[in-house]
């Protein structure tokens, strides 16, 4: 009768492919939205053009959209046969690398310009002043709009659920059609969802607090 | 003081024909502003330039393009007979060669003073980091903050860091430093712990262009007073002929603004 403890297997497996897909695709979107960022303020013309068109194509696309080529263009023109998770993961994490490049952006730009000259008059190279001077003092502009934006994700992962992804959202269809109240699938569901981003949520107040306390 | 002096580049002795920084017909702008016009300037090994001028006048443009902070329209500039190469891993190691000063000190404000001299030895000439340390330390010592070394730059004064700012500069044993403004942005009172930083090193031969307002550090420190307005150099000559019987009418026009109040 109790559709939780009746399905705990089902959920659990739900629960776990949105984390998983959730997990990967947030690790992707950081590590291109940090080369991406790196990209358009980069001194060589062509990669400023490559990150600016990047975040462009991929900021002002609906995420369903780019689903859509993910699993029926890509297979089809490019990849036959490609695993469905790994499409969801492109989908996901390319579309929000675009946002977490311009948060990183920003960040950037909230350390003074003069920080990055003095690192290149000691004769640092480009990626070296980033990496040792310009970033670590924007990682704590970037810490907040990151915390929203990986919560996004988690949500924007529930699509992948439409593409026959088994994750919470898709776990729903199968629960409906073994005829289960459909309000309280939807609250167990969305208290999976809440576990995610609320995870997302501490861990990145942690972070926070701790670079509070280093400067 | 300490003993200790900063090794030199093997040609410091050299004779002072020696040149080591040259600009020959350099142009830029900054969209209509012609910044810089045809500036023809040539800095001898061992010499101390200071330029002077009216704001607005071009001096800390020209400071800039030397180490390519600031590109250039048109024209040529080398330093120790090799031009000025495109961005990149070049570049990168001739401003390792070119110390710089900044008239807001830029200290990387998330590190350590002592990180911030010895960061630049580890990270770009690759040093054992405590060789790096030693040297960092005596530096720190040379210009009077070795006490300060564990503290983070904003809880210096201004007078500190642009010293520590100096220390980091030297830690690359730059064949020329640069100033641009270095005592501007300081209270009255911390101006002279700098300038006498400045003339001690001048004292030790380091090649040196100075961007300031120090009327007195140009008269006792510099070989050469270089005098720029509009964009042009107007007038270079000695500190004592250019202070007492300056040639251009514009000269003695910012003379007599700022040595008779």
């Amino acid at each position: 009768m109790n559709v939780l403890l009746d399905n705990l297997a089902l959920f659990r497996e739900g629960f776990l492919g949105t984390l998983s897909l959730t997990a990967v695709s947030a690790v992707l979107a950081l590590v291109l939205g940090l080369v991406i960022a790196g990209f358009r303020v980069s001194p060589v013309p062509p990669l400023r053009i490559f990150g600016t068109l990047w975040v462009t194509v991929l900021r002002n696309t609906p995420l369903t959209l780019l689903f859509l080529v993910a699993f029926f263009v890509v297979p089809k023109v490019l990849f036959p046969g490609i695993n469905s998770f790994v499409l969801a993961v492109c989908a996901c994490g390319f579309y929000t690398s675009a946002f977490i490049a311009e948060a990183i952006r920003s960040g950037i730009n909230t350390v003074p310009m003069g920080q990055a000259e003095a690192a290149r008059a000691i004769g640092m190279s480009f990626t070296q002043t980033m990496r040792i001077v310009v970033l670590p003092q924007a990682t704590r502009a970037v810490v907040p709009p990151l915390s929203s934006l990986l919560i996004a994700l988690t949500k924007n992962t529930a699509i992948a659920g439409a593409f026959d992804n088994v994750d919470l959202f898709n776990i729903q269809k199968t629960l409906s059609n073994d005829g289960y109240d459909i309000a309280m699938i939807f609250v167990w569901i969305t208290i999976g969802y809440l576990i995610i981003t609320y995870a997302i949520n501490g861990l990145f107040r942690l972070l926070e607090n701790r670079l509070e306390v280093a400067r | 003081m300490s003993e200790v002096s900063v090794t030199k580049d093997a040609g410091g002795s050299a004779p002072a024909t020696d040149e080591l920084v040259v600009l020959e017909g350099v142009n830029k702008h900054f969209g209509a502003l012609h910044v810089l016009q045809d500036i023809d300037l040539t800095i001898s090994r061992g010499e101390v330039v200071v330029v002077i001028g009216p704001s607005g006048s071009g001096k800390s443009t020209l400071c800039r393009t030397i180490n390519r902070l600031e590109t250039v329209d048109s024209g040529h500039i080398s330093i120790d007979g090799r031009p000025l190469p495109q961005e990149g891993k070049e570049l990168a190691r001739l401003r390792s060669d070119v110390g710089m000063v900044f008239q807001s000190f830029n200290l990387f404000a998330h590190k350590t003073v002592l990180e911030n001299v010895t960061l630049g030895q580890v990270k770009v000439r690759k040093t054992d980091k405590q060789e790096a340390e030693g040297k960092a330390r005596t530096l720190l010592d040379r210009v009077g903050v070795g006490n300060q070394a564990d503290k983070y730059p904003a809880q210096l004064s201004g007078g500190q860091q642009q010293r520590v700012a100096i220390a980091r500069a030297l830690a690359m044993d730059p064949k020329v430093m640069l100033f641009d403004e270095p005592t501007s942005a300081l209270d009255p009172e911390m101006i002279n712990e700098v300038l006498e930083v400045m003339q001690q090193l001048a004292r030790d031969g380091m090649t040196m262009v100075v961007v300031t307002h120090e009327m007195g550090f140009a008269r006792s420190a510099a070989n050469r007073v270089v005098f720029m307005a509009d964009g042009r150099i107007v007038e270079e000559s000695a500190p004592e002929q250019f202070f007492s019987n300056p040639r251009s009418d514009r000269a003695k026009d910012f003379l007599s603004k700022i040595l008779h109040h």
